[in-house]
């Protein structure tokens, strides 16, 4: 790509004054990782408190004359169940395409800022936001309008220390739970907080003015317990924690139920459909699938990487690797990908085909490290 | 020492060449975890892939610079493979080669070329 075509964040000279490596990324230059290397990174993130730039995210909102009406509004291109959202909660879900396949995923708050109130606040995939917000726009009925908040910056302060370090600038974070948000003054930051995250750690994700985004950079960062995180080890605790990764685990041709994300749609949901690919949907769930999204286990300690051949013992194929490397908190190569059914199943031992050699590998659930977010 | 242009260097002791990645590699690749060397009784050939670097992030292929017979492989990076990234140049060598053709070592560069060509 045409480095000179590259975007940038609200945070791109913070990242080159703190020696990060820059890369492309979804046509931003992004950091891949700082000066401590990934490995370092990702350890420092499962036990104290990692804080990522993720602005390159698309944001955006969906307004309307109440919440019922912008909730139908997008129940009808996502399979999760969204009236039941109260003010502040949030959700993953993923759009969907009309053969069922997944467009994106993403997620969805309730919005409870001021002069928002009723509205959908929305966190898309930075490489799909083109397709996501005009899919989004164009699904939606009169008298709902589509806001894009392409000057608002986003950052993830992920681990188990990230509840400490945030609550230095605003205690009432504390009492945020999981998958809620609210807004809040972050020592004169106003800021859009919510707990979740894509680590498989307790942690915020928070939105900011992209003109305030540097100050609370460098306030966060003033405090010891945090340090800067690449997209590299976020790519690796994500592996960890399970978590699908658009493009590679989950795409247009994957429907919700062959990756395993069935506990994102709702009973109500599952029994009504009407939504768009909600006939996939509801002929899986109950027909089942041919293929599952597995954890892979390779037994050695060669990663395998995405696009890897998985084959049965006999030597058939039987699946591919579709996300895989090293998980520094495993201290191991792990992967995820697909299986035909049969041999989706915790133990199954297959072979990953690596640089033209059959290595050992097991089948297993996921996540690789037990996810720990704030109950 | 001397260097290829796919970032290995290599030291010769009489007909054995001693083959690893440069620092300079080893700071690209970030930290190593695993590394795929080749069976010892080998033949190789100048340029050839033999060896395979993977860090956290990617693989990557590892040509070696010199032709001949791999005489000995560095086991020490199976149980520590980090130690490509803490010692490059020294202990976290690769595997060394019975050189068969020792004019292949003239094309290779001094360190003052080899620290010119990365820049």
């Amino acid at each position: 790509m045409d480095q000179t075509a590259l975007k940038r964040t609200p945070l791109y000279d913070l990242h080159v004054a703190l020696g990060a490596k820059m890369v492309p990324f979804a046509g931003y230059d992004m950091p891949v990782q700082y000066p401590s290397g990934i490995l370092a990174e990702h350890k420092w993130t499962r036990e104290n408190a990692g804080l990522f730039e993720v602005s390159h995210m698309g944001q955006c909102s969906i307004v309307g004359p109440n919440f019922e009406s912008v909730a139908r509004a997008m129940e009808m291109i996502v399979p999760a169940d969204i009236l039941s959202l109260k003010p502040g909660q949030q959700r993953y879900s993923q759009l969907l395409n009309i053969q069922g396949g997944i467009s994106d995923d993403l997620m969805i708050t309730h919005s409870n800022w001021e002069g928002l109130e009723g509205s959908l606040y929305v966190v898309v995939n930075a490489s799909r936001k083109g397709f996501d917000f005009a899919h989004i726009e164009e699904n939606l009925p009169p008298g709902l309008t589509f806001k894009r908040y392409d000057n608002l910056a986003l950052m993830a302060l992920q681990g188990p220390k990230a509840e400490e370090a945030l609550a230095k600038l605003n205690a009432g974070v504390k009492a945020l739970a999981f998958m809620n948000s609210g807004r809040f003054d972050l020592a004169g930051i106003a800021a859009h907080v919510s707990r979740s995250g894509y680590t498989g750690e307790d942690g915020f994700e928070i939105s900011v003015a992209g003109t305030d985004a540097a100050e609370l950079w460098n306030k966060l960062l003033s405090d010891p317990l945090v340090r800067p995180i690449g997209l590299g080890a976020r790519d690796s605790l994500r592996l960890e924690a399970g978590l699908c990764l658009y493009g590679h685990d989950i795409d247009r041709t994957t429907s919700p139920i062959e990756a395993q994300l069935q506990w994102s749609i709702a009973k109500r949901r599952r029994a009504d459909g009407g939504f768009i690919g909600s006939h996939r949907v509801q002929r899986e769930l109950l027909g089942g699938v041919s293929r599952k999204r597995v954890g892979v286990k390779p037994d050695g300690r060669a990663p395998a990487r995405d696009g890897t051949e998985i084959q049965d013992e006999s030597g058939r194929k039987i699946g591919v690797i579709t996300s895989g490397g090293f998980g520094p908190s495993v201290n191991g190569p792990v992967a995820m990908g697909y299986v035909e059914t049969a041999y989706a199943v915790a133990g199954t031992p297959v072979s990953l085909i690596v640089r033209g050699q059959a290595m050992p590998a097991q089948v297993c659930t996921l996540p690789f490290i037990p996810n720990r977010f704030k109950k | 020492m001397k260097f290829s242009k796919d970032h290995e260097w290599v030291t010769v002791d009489g007909t054995i060449a001693t083959i690893g990645i440069s620092d300079h590699a080893q700071g690209q690749l970030g930290d190593v975890v695993f590394v795929e060397l080749p069976k010892v009784g080998r033949v190789v050939k100048a340029h050839e892939s033999v060896a395979t670097v993977e860090s956290v992030k990617a693989a990557s292929e590892v040509y070696v610079p010199v032709s001949g017979e791999v005489v000995a492989v560095n086991a020490e990076l199976a149980g520590d493979p980090a130690l490509v990234n803490r010692a490059p140049e020294s202990d976290g060598w690769f595997m060394k080669v019975k050189l068969s053709n020792a004019g292949e070592l003239a094309e290779l560069m001094d360190k003052a070329a080899y620290d010119k060509f990365v820049g």
